[in-house]
């Protein structure tokens, strides 16, 4: 029984380990990151999950590898009495310095790609400069406003502003700016391809910014509880070039200047 | 030398005739349900939490159903729902998550360990005969049935559904989750009667810890649980005014008073302009950021609340399996401390993504890395303690055991999680699901088996059943890894909790194979509890009866009758020693050193064997 027990607590660290080996290097399970980040900061996020995943994983074969050794000691001691022992100092000091070492390095090395993240100095300016659209989370949609083309986002809406639901446009290789908010209860903006993480928070615009590497079309989900729908504000980001990104917006304002009485022409243009 | 210890010894012969305690008659009533006394308070909380964890357990399997056979119909729990066909509607999902992790922690986590075994053991460990308040003891229990009935209520009413955080403005814009309009305010009234018996509880544990040792109890002798105990309720004295006033804050922001009461109306947390449902835009100025940071202030600490009894038992009963002094007995006592103290100072943790300044986000990292540390030194010490022991693997020792293996997943995924810009991404999926399950079922639920197996015969004067005992073990460890590790990589995968259907995002849809085998795994998980449950009622009346000191433990409950009578203790106990005097090669024929024990040459026997052989 005392060999059971012991092969019983390292077998489930065996299973552990192998299963997240298998997990990260067989990316057809689709039990790992939903493919590599298509922003470069998000690379960056992975690189830091990578390097706390290798330390972290480093301590927890080492801490249970020591659980069990000295458990299979301990179970099979011969001795007529254990070990009579209240401590050692300087394991104690060991074994605090160097996790304390360790733990505020990780902490001070995560600073600057946090900065990048969030603080608004820190964004490039060409995202600064020009947010290309306000998204509103709604229960249980998103709903984007967009500055006609060649002007400026404001703060109020326009009546020659642009909208759009549960679809955001954003040229590639652009870093851009969107204003988010919240039109009811909190929401959190979600690009999981894009590792961007955003809670929409009634009463306030809080600014997030991303700069996709990739054409295509990429999730938008919401990760903060919203009530019942919550789970179907399903949206989308759209990641295209730049000449289709303008004609997306010249689209749309000829849809939302279309009057209803369009020529012959613009009719059999629209049925194509 | 010698001369002193048979004074001593004098000493305590006189105490014991003084001892013979004076009996009382009691009423049923008095006895059995308004009862004073601290043991049958402590198995009234142990009773009614066992309860409620199996009706937790049953909502937690909703919501397993659901994510693993979507909108299918639920066996057994399907049939009593009003939802056509016994399908989970979202609603109902809502409804389920919110209230099973509202079971889980006002009613089954926190009053096990503060409630059942602080009151249980508090006065035994520490020699006294009751608590310094007993009627104030007494109804700390009986503000949880009001609490109860609240949540109860509260689900008649639809159920809460804003999630156990209860996240302004959802939980406070009545239109804003159709239906919840009672069933919130239920919710949180009962949050507030769960906290006024908490505060009783605590208040009396601190007064009783301070005041009423032994003679010889000294703060460095007390057993690494009653540390625990005291640092806990600390820890909830000056935490939870923050929630109970939060809570009445969020109450008048949903009360709609008409009237000349119409002004109380409040907007703590409501921001004007918002259109919520289609109902007319709010007035207010509130900031809905606050609830989070006053809900976080309290509940940061609560996730210590939910741990540090449990950390403190198990000090005690590996001490005891490995018949070894505990590791390190003074940085154990330091770091939880430690952690008490930083825990106050790291709940934006959970706030990284809201919006925040972002200052705070970098200082909030850095003291949540830092609360790392005391939990890693506490893991080292536990194996340290198993190190050169002499175990057995009986099933307290398998708990034991578990419990430090479990704490080390929990500890080392908090990491992720504290590293701000990771957490960006991991937030709110279900990487933290897994995080939490590991340190408050993992870590304090296997602490908290072993401990009603450890101390029941001292409750009953019986042993619970050893075979059914590893049985259960061995199913709910296994169904417990089989169902939470995996979810770390869900969260990898970008999976969001708190979803009714993740299905319809189709980067999630190759998913749902592992969520069937994570709510397989629970169920084996959520079935082993029978097992539980039984042998815990069986051997009330058929365990095997024991002594004084089955255990051949050190602690000065174990030299109390089993179970002990009104007032404890026969001979009114003094302390003569730190609880962990196990092997001490001074002590010729027994491995075990009793705290009461007198004995001072320590080449020499005992000369009257100590009581302690079962
Ligand atoms: C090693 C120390 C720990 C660290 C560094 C840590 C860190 C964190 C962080 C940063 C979060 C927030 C994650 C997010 O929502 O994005 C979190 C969540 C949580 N932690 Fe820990 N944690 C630790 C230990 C514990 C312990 C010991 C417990 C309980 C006994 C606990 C219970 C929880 C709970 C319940 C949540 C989730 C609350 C919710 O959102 O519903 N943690 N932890
Ligand atoms: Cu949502
Ligand atoms: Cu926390």
């Amino acid at each position: 029984m005392r060999k059971f027990w012991c092969a019983f607590f390292v077998f489930w660290p065996i299973v552990a380990i192998i299963y997240s080996i298998v997990a990260s290097m067989t990316p057809s399970l689709g039990w790992w990151f939903p493919g590599a980040s298509v922003t470069e900061l998000g690379q960056r996020i992975d690189n830091l999950f990578y390097l706390i995943l290798y330390i972290v994983t480093a301590v927890f074969i080492g801490t249970q590898i020591a659980l069990v050794y000295v458990l299979w000691r301990a179970s099979h001691s011969k001795d007529e009495r254990a070990w009579f022992s209240h401590g050692s100092h300087s394991l104690e000091v060991i074994w605090s310095v160097v996790p304390s070492v360790i733990l505020l390095f990780l902490a001070l090395y995560q600073m600057d790609v946090w900065a990048l993240f969030r603080v608004q100095a820190y964004f490039p300016k060409e995202a600064r400069d020009a947010p290309i659209a306000e998204v509103t989370a709604r229960q249980f949609e998103w709903r984007i406003r967009y500055p006609a083309p060649g002007k400026k986002l404001q703060l109020k809406p326009q009546p020659d502003d642009l909208y759009d639901v549960n679809d955001l446009h954003a040229p590639i290789n652009r870093a851009v700016m969107i204003q988010l908010r919240s039109g009811d209860v909190q929401h959190s903006f979600f690009l999981p391809h894009l590792r961007v993480k955003q809670d929409a928070i009634p009463g306030q615009i809080i600014p997030i910014w991303f700069k996709a590497e990739k054409q295509g079309i990429f999730e938008l989900t919401c990760a903060e509880l919203c009530g019942w729908g919550h789970y179907k504000m399903r949206a989308q980001l759209t990641s295209e070039r730049e000449v289709e990104y303008e004609a997306y917006l010249k689209k749309l304002q000829a849809d939302q200047n279309y009057d209803g009485h369009a020529t012959p022409s613009a009719v059999a243009k629209k049925d194509e | 030398m010698s001369a002193a210890g048979v004074a001593q010894e004098h000493g305590h012969e006189q105490e014991h005739a003084q001892g013979a305690h004076g009996h009382h008659e009691q009423s049923f009533i008095q006895k059995y349900v308004f009862s004073t006394d601290h043991k049958m308070i402590g198995k009234q909380f142990l009773f009614t939490t066992l309860l409620m964890l199996m009706l937790g357990g049953a909502l937690a399997l909703g919501v397993r159903w659901q994510l693993a056979f979507p909108w299918t119909s639920m066996p057994i729990f399907g049939p009593l729902f009003a939802n056509a066909g016994g399908q989970i509607s979202p609603e109902f999902y809502t409804m389920l998550f919110t209230m099973h992790a509202t079971v889980m922690i006002f009613l089954v986590i926190i009053p096990v360990l503060a409630g059942a075994f602080g009151n249980f053991l508090i006065p035994l460990m520490i020699g006294a005969d009751d608590m310094a308040f007993p009627v104030l003891n007494m109804l700390s229990y009986w503000f949880m049935i009001p609490a109860i009935a609240c949540f109860g209520m509260s689900f008649y009413f639809g159920g809460a559904a804003s999630g156990w955080t209860s996240y302004a403005v959802l939980a406070d814009l009545r239109a804003a989750a159709p239906g919840s309009g009672s069933a919130q305010t239920m919710w949180l009234m009962g949050v507030t009667f769960v906290g006024v018996s908490s505060m009783m509880g605590s208040v009396n544990y601190m007064t009783t810890i301070i005041n009423m040792r032994a003679p010889g109890m000294t703060l460095f002798r007390m057993p690494l649980t009653i540390w625990a105990m005291l640092i806990t309720a600390i820890l909830q004295a000056f935490a939870l005014p923050v929630l109970t006033a939060a809570g009445f804050m969020q109450l008048f922001d949903r009360l709609a008073f008409g009237g000349w009461l119409e002004g109380i109306h409040t907007v703590f947390f409501i921001p004007a302009g918002l259109v919520v449902n289609n109902t007319d835009p709010t007035v207010g100025g509130g900031q809905p950021l606050l609830w989070q940071h006053l809900f976080w202030f309290y509940s940061h600490p609560a996730v210590y609340i939910m741990l540090l009894p449990a950390m403190g038992m198990t000090s005690d009963m590996l001490a005891c399996m490995c018949r070894k002094p505990i590791f390190g007995y003074k940085p154990m006592v330091y770091s939880m401390s430690a952690i008490a103290g930083l825990g106050f100072i790291v709940w934006g943790h959970h706030m990284f993504t809201s919006g925040m300044n972002p200052a705070l986000g970098m200082t909030f990292m850095v003291s949540t890395v830092m609360i790392a540390l005391p939990s890693a030194v506490k893991v080292f010490n536990w194996i340290g303690t198993i190190w050169g022991g002499r175990l057995q693997f009986n099933t307290v020792t398998l708990h034991c055991i578990a419990f430090v293996s479990m704490f080390i997943v929990g500890g080392l995924s908090g990491i992720f999680m504290a590293a701000v810009p990771v957490d960006i991404y991991i937030h709110d999926t279900y990487i933290i699901v897994a995080h939490f399950h590991y340190v408050v079922f993992g870590t304090t639920m296997f602490g908290v088996f072993g401990a009603i197996q450890f101390w029941f015969p001292k409750m009953f004067g019986r042993k619970m059943n050893e075979t059914v005992g590893k049985w259960h073990f061995l199913l709910t460890y296994i169904g417990f890894n089989g169902a939470f590790f995996p979810m770390h990589m869900l969260g990898i995968a970008g999976f969001p909790r708190r979803y009714a259907d993740p299905y319809v995002h189709p980067y999630l849809e190759h998913l749902l194979p592992l969520n069937q085998f994570i709510t397989i795994s629970a169920m084996i998980m959520g079935f082993a509890q029978f097992l539980l449950l039984g042998n815990f009622l069986i051997s009330i009346f058929r365990g095997e009866k024991t002594g004084r000191n089955p255990w051949n433990s050190n602690g000065l409950e174990w030299a109390a009758p089993s179970p002990p009578g009104h007032g404890n203790f026969d001979v009114p106990p003094v302390c003569f020693r730190g609880p962990y005097e196990y092997s001490n090669p001074n002590r010729a024929n027994q491995d075990f050193w009793m705290q009461t024990d007198p004995t001072r040459n320590p080449k020499n026997p005992p000369e009257a064997p100590a009581h302690g052989h079962s």
